[in-house]
């Protein structure tokens, strides 16, 4: 479940952007679209706790993350939330398997190699497991970043533009295997794009006004 | 299995060079240290150990610290000889307690003989490996490397030759014979063949003064320091007296005494010994002023690569942030990244220190004889290990700070 009430964000600076309230079922899909700037991210973020000091509530999983100490906020991230980002969000000096390691350990979860075959196979990533980053095409890294937002069983996943840089063939195959890995899970998933291309795999959808 | 120490090692390995490089020369910094340590630490304990309860030696008079060098550790010449008569008068001084003579000046295969009594070799708690102490005159015992060296086993028949070197002119008619072998004991005497003054005097007799009549008359008034012969000999010479002090008022009243009133010089071990550290300790202070500008150099590169590495690891840190890592998580990652390299770096310099003595005990002969060993460790290496961690804590507590301060959101939304 993922709640807001009447949230307000200012960068230093700015004019405050206001949120519309909205409330996400337990599994519940949606579609966060708008244009460039509208504020997409901005809101992802201040779901997912990576950005804080706004105004309102933010309920997620029966917990006002807004109300939540610095470190308890980490803790809470790492064990109930899953994050997709559009690039640059593998560990470099890692590989395909490390990667996917990291979640557990840094959440402080058990790590398990069973699972990581599970969710790699999901996949079809399980050829890669040792692999370096660097060794991966796009569409493959992207697949590994949703691998890992899953790992952990969270329950909610968040990605941001997670198919902005990939060609149509690969935008088709990461945002199927997005879907139906939530779906799987039973998590809930909010994505954040301007990509046309998710329009259609997605029904429930807000539009951020620019 | 992801834990903190295959993260940091994961990423050391994925800048294998620079790493590489940066543990190497901390490595080189700290083995010039661990050699000078462990160099410095066995030459004093060597040196205290074969001074013992030698307080002061007299010889001829001559250069102070080769005496020294020569009475105590037999690596330098005599400076020359004393009257057997005169040191019998020191002996009876009042500040004195006990003397030990020598009588040095030839070898065996370049091991040197010394003439001398039991109270010497008792100075070095020498225990017998096998075979008997000697006792009549042309009776030897070997130290042990000159046993294990130079093959000498009890029984055997020995020419001497004159000085040091192997070359010196060899006493072919006065065969001596080896009675006992001692028990190594790490100190110098086990570069030394033993036997009595008497034996000395003999083999020289028989090659300075070859008209020398041999009046065999029986001993009435035997002299304390070699009672073979009597009292009073004006003839007989020793080298150097080995004295001990019967108070403390010797030590400066004794020397003073001998030094004015006699024809023989007193030299002090403890003063000498000082000095001849002070003199080494030049050389070792630029090698030590050397080490610590590599480690500096070491230490700043250290810096500089976890400083640079920050910008192009932002993501990796904002995505580790992302998946539940607390700031200090990242901060103690950081830390431990700098840690692990200076540890990595003092572990190799300790390995490489060792080694190269290791090395040294091996290829040069003297190493071994002296008792040197490679294997000993100091807590003084203890200090040099967390020294260098405290130096790997140094060198990445900016670039930790900064990764503690890392703005995920700014980089995350980049
Ligand atoms: N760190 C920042 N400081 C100041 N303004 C920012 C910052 N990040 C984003 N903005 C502004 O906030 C607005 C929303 O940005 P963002 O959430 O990134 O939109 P979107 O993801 O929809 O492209 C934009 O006008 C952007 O210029
Ligand atoms: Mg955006």
């Amino acid at each position: 479940m993922v709640e807001i009430k009447s949230v307000e964000y200012a960068y230093p600076g700015a004019k405050a952007i206001r949120f519309a309230d909205f409330k996400l079922a337990g599994g519940e899909h949606c579609l966060l679209l708008g244009e460039s700037g509208s504020g997409k991210t901005t809101l992802l973020h201040l779901l997912g706790g990576l950005l804080r000091s706004q105004q309102g509530a933010i309920r997620i999983h029966d917990t006002d993350i807004t109300q939540l100490s610095e470190s308890a906020l980490d803790h809470f991230r790492g064990k109930h939330l899953g994050f997709v980002f559009q690039r640059n969000h593998l560990l470099q000096a890692l590989s395909v398997r490390q990667n996917l390691l990291m979640a557990p350990f840094l959440a402080e979860l058990p790590q398990s190699e069973e699972r990581v075959n599970e969710v790699l196979d999901r996949l079809g990533l399980l050829n890669r497991k040792s692999a370096r980053v660097r060794e991966l095409s796009q569409g493959q890294a992207q697949r590994v970043a949703i691998a890992r937002a899953v790992i952990n069983k969270p329950d909610v996943i968040f990605a941001d533009e997670p198919t902005s840089a990939l060609d149509d063939k690969n935008c088709e195959r990461v945002s199927d295997l997005l879907l139906s890995v939530a779906s799987e899970q039973r998590a809930t998933l909010v994505v954040a794009t301007h990509d046309q291309r998710l329009k259609a795999k997605i029904t429930r959808q807000m539009v951020l006004p620019a | 299995m992801m834990n903190l120490i295959t993260l940091v090692w994961s990423y050391l390995k994925a800048k294998p060079l620079n790493t590489f490089l940066n543990v190497l020369l901390l490595g080189l910094g700290i083995a010039v240290i661990t050699v000078l340590l462990v160099f410095n630490q066995q030459f004093q304990e060597k040196i205290k150990d074969n001074v013992r309860g030698i307080d002061l030696v007299v010889g001829a008079k001559g250069s102070p610290l080769q005496l020294i060098l020569c009475s105590i550790f037999h690596v330098d010449f005599p400076t020359g000889n004393i009257k057997l008569n005169e040191a019998e008068q020191l002996a009876k001084n009042r500040l004195v307690k006990s003397v030990i003579p020598l009588a040095l000046g030839d070898s065996y295969q370049g091991y040197r003989i010394v003439g001398t009594n039991r109270a010497y070799t008792d100075l070095y708690e020498a225990d017998l490996q096998e075979g008997k102490w000697w006792e009549k005159d042309m009776e030897v015992v070997a130290g042990a490397n000159v046993a294990a060296f130079a093959r000498v086993k009890v029984g055997d028949k020995l020419v001497s030759q004159h000085g040091l070197g192997a070359e010196g002119h060899a006493h072919e008619d006065q065969q001596m014979i080896c009675t006992g072998v001692l028990r190594k004991t790490n100190s110098v005497i086990d570069n030394l063949l033993f036997t009595n003054v008497g034996t000395v005097w003999a083999v020289h007799e028989e090659h300075e003064e070859d008209e020398h009549e041999h009046d065999e008359q029986p001993v009435q008034n035997p002299s304390p320091i070699v009672p073979t012969v009597n009292a009073g000999d004006s003839v007989k010479e020793i080298t150097s007296l080995l004295v001990e002090f019967r108070n403390p008022m010797a030590a400066i009243q004794l020397p003073r005494y001998i030094n004015a009133q006699t024809n023989m010089q007193a030299a002090s071990p403890a003063f000498e010994t000082a000095r001849l550290f002070s003199i080494l300790g030049v050389g070792a202070d630029v090698l030590m002023g050397f080490a610590y500008v590599l480690i500096f150099i070491s230490a700043l590169s250290i810096f500089l690569a976890l400083y640079n590495s920050l910008k192009e690891r932002q993501y990796d840190l904002a995505i580790m942030r992302s998946m539940g890592a607390s700031r200090s998580r990242l901060f103690i990652t950081m830390l431990a990244e700098g840690i692990a390299m200076t540890l990595m770096g003092s572990v190799l310099g300790l390995a490489m220190g060792h080694g190269v003595l290791v090395l040294f005990t091996w290829w040069v002969k003297e190493g071994s004889q002296t008792g040197f060993s490679a294997y000993v460790f100091y807590t003084s290496e203890l200090w040099i290990l967390a020294g260098s961690l405290l130096l790997g804590i140094v060198c990445s507590l900016v670039p930790a700070i900064q990764a503690y301060r890392t703005d995920i959101h700014k980089v995350l939304a980049g």
